[in-house]
């Protein structure tokens, strides 16, 4: 368990976090960040202090979900803003954009004071992606990668959301436009607008991690021999999109943030 | 028997009967009858009317079964819909947009016999459909429905993910609409390529960026015209 670690990936998403736990537990105004990586035992219930009061697990949810539309928002919006030639797909990725940034003002909106500020974002991820606002190629290949890992971020966090109907429904409202935005940008790139087996299309072998599970069949306990027995492998994942849970979403967030 | 999305205390009698249903066909041509019809009724007794166990009408049920027999009607039309699309393409069919109808057409008949194997002996009986506006030589017809349906699943599964009270149903409908917004969104691009349609103002409000959620009432009135077997909603929740 590293502590530093923890605390450092809380505070990408929440930059703020030595303040909360400051405010809420004096001992650490002087004791500072060592103080709290030497207290592992009493970490989980000083988070569950510091965020609970104004930070409930529907807040939590709605900060994940504004980091990755703060991340899509700015990528479309230099795209758009580059040099890159879009050709008659100009009005499509325009589109996306207007949505990406739509959602980041709705979630802003909804958190209030309890939204994260924007990280600073790397489209290159230090370097791997160099052309990424000169190339096209590259750039709808990261759209890809965003989009596809969006509609499985949601996914991943609806039943996080049953306490809160309303948001809920929100959540599920953005996150069917994701998947028409996924769906989009495959096709622009010659790929399928759904997702066969765990196979991204094309991608680079980093972004792998993307896709990793989808190629699930099982559903609610029913395996594909029960309910779609005819049909081959690839078809029967297509049918189904699987959700990513947090934590891998953020590792992937995460090579392009600074 | 692993544990089946429905219910956790089914028989062994029930899971034969499950396991069974796999090799039944689901309704594969009930509506060759009815295409071509002149006009078909179609009575849908919306959900809002007072729950009365004498309502005629295919009773979907309530709870959470009752939002995936809701669902499984949505997919019983759709399968029923692309099946009929593949086995008489439209005029001018290209070998792309058959291939692209073909997938969506099993999708949708994956969805709807999941349902059926996850509902077991809850599941609704096969529907019968109308599709008597459609004309299915012309690709224009064809399309635009296909984009109503996928549309409006799209709005049903964003509105019926609130009623549902299991978690790991959410899932289950969560993992399904994503792929209806795919299939819409690709249909919508064949109808209006190099545009902004695949996900135009008219199905995602721009100023929010969120497609729509609406309500099974809301949702039958649309899907109602192209479905001849008389449904009762009025049992699920609101």
């Amino acid at each position: 368990m590293n502590i530093f670690k923890i605390i450092q990936d809380i505070e990408q998403v929440d930059p703020e976090v030595y303040e909360r736990l400051n405010s809420r537990r004096s001992a650490f105004n002087f004791l500072g960040k060592a103080a709290i990586a030497a207290a592992p035992l009493a970490l989980g219930s000083i988070f569950q202090k510091a965020y609970g009061k104004t930070n409930d697990a529907v807040t939590d949810v709605l900060n994940f979900a504004l980091t990755l539309e703060y991340l899509e928002s700015e990528f479309y919006t230099m795209g758009l803003a580059s040099t890159m030639n879009f050709g008659n797909q100009r009005a499509a990725f325009m589109q996306i954009s207007k949505h990406e940034t739509a959602h980041v003002a709705l979630l802003k909106g909804a958190l209030g004071a309890n939204a994260v500020s924007k990280p600073t974002f790397d489209f290159t991820a230090k370097g791997n992606f160099l052309d990424v606002f000169t190339n096209l190629a590259t750039f709808t290949t990261l759209a890809q990668a965003f989009e596809d890992t969006g509609v499985r971020a949601y996914k991943g966090q609806a039943g996080n959301l049953m306490t809160n109907k309303d948001v809920l429904t929100i959540a599920l409202q953005i996150h069917s436009v994701e998947a028409r935005h996924a769906s989009f940008v495959r096709r622009y790139r010659g790929q399928k607008g759904w997702i066969s087996g765990k196979d991204g299309g094309n991608i680079p072998a980093a972004a792998q991690a993307i896709y990793n599970g989808e190629e699930n069949t099982t559903q609610g306990g029913a395996t594909k021999a029960m309910y779609a027995a005819i049909y081959p492998d690839a078809l029967v994942s297509e049918a189904f999109d699987e959700p990513l849970a947090k934590e891998d979403v953020l590792t992937i967030a995460k090579l392009f943030i600074v | 028997m692993s544990k089946m999305i429905v219910s956790g205390e089914r028989s062994e009698e029930q899971s034969n009967q499950l396991v069974k249903g796999i090799y039944q066909p689901i309704n594969r041509s009930a509506f060759l009858k009815y295409a071509g019809a002149a006009f078909a009724t179609s009575a849908l007794l919306m959900a809002g009317c007072k729950k009365d166990e004498d309502t005629p009408g295919v009773d979907l049920g309530s709870g959470d079964i009752g939002i995936l027999n809701y669902a499984y009607a949505l997919e019983q039309l759709e399968a029923a819909f692309y099946k009929q699309v593949i086995a008489s393409p439209f005029v001018g069919m290209t070998a792309a947009e058959a291939t692209l109808l073909t997938e969506i057409r099993d999708h949708e008949a994956i969805h709807r016999d999941f349902f059926k194997v996850a509902l077991g002996s809850s599941a609704i009986q096969d529907l019968e459909v109308n599709f008597s506006s459609i004309d299915f030589t012309k690709r224009e017809s064809v399309l635009k429905t296909a984009q109503a349906l996928e549309d409006t699943g799209v709005k049903a599964y964003n509105g019926a993910g609130k009623l549902l009270v299991k978690v790991d149903y959410l899932l289950i409908a969560g993992k399904i609409v994503s792929v209806e917004a795919r299939h819409a969104a690709a249909i919508r691009d064949l109808l209006q390529p190099n545009s902004a349609y695949f996900a135009g103002d008219d199905a995602v409000e721009p100023t929010k960026g969120l497609d729509a959620a609406l309500t099974p009432a809301e949702i039958l009135v649309i899907a109602g015209p192209f479905i001849k077997t008389k449904i009762n909603a009025s049992n699920l929740p609101k």
